[in-house]
Order: C-alpha cells, then structure tokens, then sequence
C-alpha cells in the first residue's frame, strides 16, 4: 500500500470537493462535504482495496488522511 | 393471582438466532412465561449460553446453519410438533448503494430472506405447525423507513415482511396466524457491524423520540403477545417498536 495512492482512493469518494485539497496532511472531518454517508463510503473503499476492515470508531480516532492510512496499514 | 391472557403455558415455540441479542432475550422471556423453547444457532457455545438461562424443562437446542439445505432439513426432522415459530435469525449489513457486490447481496438474501422462507414452508409442508399456532418475523424498522448505508438490508427485511403478510393470508386456512415484528435499533451485537462509531451512534439514539435504542426484552414482549392467545384475532400486522422514530 502507498499513501500517495491512499489519498487518491480517498480523494475519489468526493463529488464536490476538489482533488487538489486532498494531502496526507488534510483534517477530512473539517470538509463541508464530509458527512455520515462519505465515512461509509470511505470503510467500503477500504474493504474493496485494501481488504482491511476498519470501524466507525478508526475514522473518529483519524484526524488526518495519514493518520487513518497509518490505521489501515496497521491492520493489514 | 393467575389471570395472563398472555400466558404461554403448554405451548412449544422454535426460536431462531437464538444465540444472540433479540433472539436470546425472545427465548428467555418465553421460558419464563411458560413455553416450552427449541432455540436454534450456529454458534454451540453461544447457544448454551442462550439454553443455560431458560427457566422450567422440556427445553431442547439444535445447532444448526438455516442458509445450508442439508442443515435446515435435519432442523426440521428433529422438530416436535409446535406452536409457535420466531424466524427471527438475521446479519446486518452496512454499505452506500455504490459498493454493493452481487456475493453481498446474495449472503445477505440468503440469511435474511430465504432461509426464514425456506424454514416457514417445510415446517408448514410436513405440518409441524399445530391449528391455533402463531408465526412471527423479525424484520425491522429498515423496512418501512430508509436509512444511509441500509439499502440491502432494507430490501432483505421489506421481502419478510412481505412474505409474512403473504403466509396470513394463505395460512389463515389452517387457522395459524402470522404478523411481523419491526424493531428501531437495538442493543445488540448486531447493531451496524461496527460501521457507525460510538459518538454516531449516542448522537443517532436523540433523533429518536424516546432517546435511546431499544433493549432486546422490549422487542421480545411485543413478539410475545403475537404469541399468546391474547391476539388471536390479529394476523398480517406489522407492529413498530421503535421508541418512536418512525416518526420523524
């Protein structure tokens, strides 16, 4: 797994938001467009690449996009 | 005093996911009020866990997977005659419309829908079912009110409910009696796989009227009451216990 790639894969759940605002530094519970639904959509993505399966309570725990790449690393 | 129009002494009741959450409670509460209970699982631990708390005799538990042919035709072999049926076994499943897969839905429909089916007919079929008996569903809230991330589980729980009205009607010539059960969220393991962090959730029991989730003897009482002699003259309803929340 690469972060690079990561944020790409997070940055495509995102329909309004644009891709250049998504970085590994990136506090994604701060984007207007950041709701229940898109942190469903987040684990679901991580459940389809990387065949990890992570939890509500790992998406709280992350305040950057690193910070969750970190967890999904962790557990793979 | 005696008086309990919703007694369910001398009656025998098959329970199924009784291993766990609304089932193990559902199985518990009937014990105590009377019934003989066949619980049914497929975790044999857990299961014993379930058997261990029954209170009275005449108990019986069978470990078996409802979603394989072969187990669910040896459940039915060992089944005395009954008087009651919860399909109350049941997964969860929380995923946008855009990630659903067709193993998904296929695993979700098997344990959700047709095993629940499949057991309602064969026992009916091979007339297991006494006249006078009662059938229950367990669905859900899902079923009548959309939720983000719930649409397989949605679809699962609306065809029992469905169906559940479908064997009213046909099964009201054999003088059993069926209606549906439709929860909000309660506390079980089940609840969203997890999906949902704890913060989500505290904050999603406010959106409720009553301001909490249910507890697993709450929704047990109302299936009860489907039990008992004191509804015998209610069939093809779908009873909402839900602190409220399809209200909003």
């Amino acid at each position: 797994m690469e972060l690079n790639e990561f944020v790409a894969h997070f940055a495509e759940q995102f329909e309004e938001t644009d891709a250049s605002v998504f970085t590994p530094e990136t506090v994604f519970h701060e984007l207007d467009e950041y709701s229940s639904l898109l942190a469903l959509s987040i684990i679901a993505m991580i459940d389809d690449e990387y065949d990890v399966a992570i939890k509500g309570n790992d998406m709280r725990a992350a305040v950057t996009i690193e910070d969750l790449y970190n967890i999904v690393k962790s557990k793979m | 005093m005696s008086y309990n129009p919703f007694t369910l002494e001398g009656k025998t009741i098959l329970i199924t996911g009784a291993s766990s959450g609304i089932g193990r409670a559902t199985a518990i509460e009937c014990s105590k009020l009377g019934a003989h209970v066949v619980i049914t699982g497929r975790n044999a631990e857990r299961l014993q866990e379930t058997y261990d708390q029954l209170e009275g005799d005449g108990h019986m538990q069978v470990i078996a997977d409802l979603t394989d042919a072969e187990s669910l035709e040896q459940l039915v072999a060992e089944m005395p005659q009954i008087d009651g049926l919860i399909n109350n076994a049941g997964i969860g499943y929380t995923k946008p419309i855009t990630f659903i897969k067709q193993s998904d839905l296929d695993a979700m429909f098997a344990a959700n829908t047709y095993a629940p089916v499949l057991l309602t007919k064969l026992l009916t079929k091979k007339k297991k079912i006494n006249k006078g008996g009662s059938i229950v569903f367990t669905s859900s809230i899902a079923a009548l009110v959309e939720n983000m991330g719930n649409s397989v589980y949605s679809m699962t729980k609306a065809a029992i409910m469905s169906f559940a009205k479908s064997c009213a009607l046909e099964f009201s010539e054999k003088g059993i009696r069926v209606n549906s059960v439709h929860p909000g969220m309660v506390e079980t393991k089940l609840i969203h796989d997890g999906a949902i962090s704890e913060d989500d959730m505290q904050k999603d029991m406010l959106n409720y009227p009553l301001k909490r989730y249910g507890k697993p003897e709450e929704i047990a009482w109302s299936i009860i009451y489907l039990l008992s002699d004191a509804s015998a003259w209610v069939t093809g309803t779908q009873s909402v216990i839900d602190g409220g929340m399809h209200l909003k």
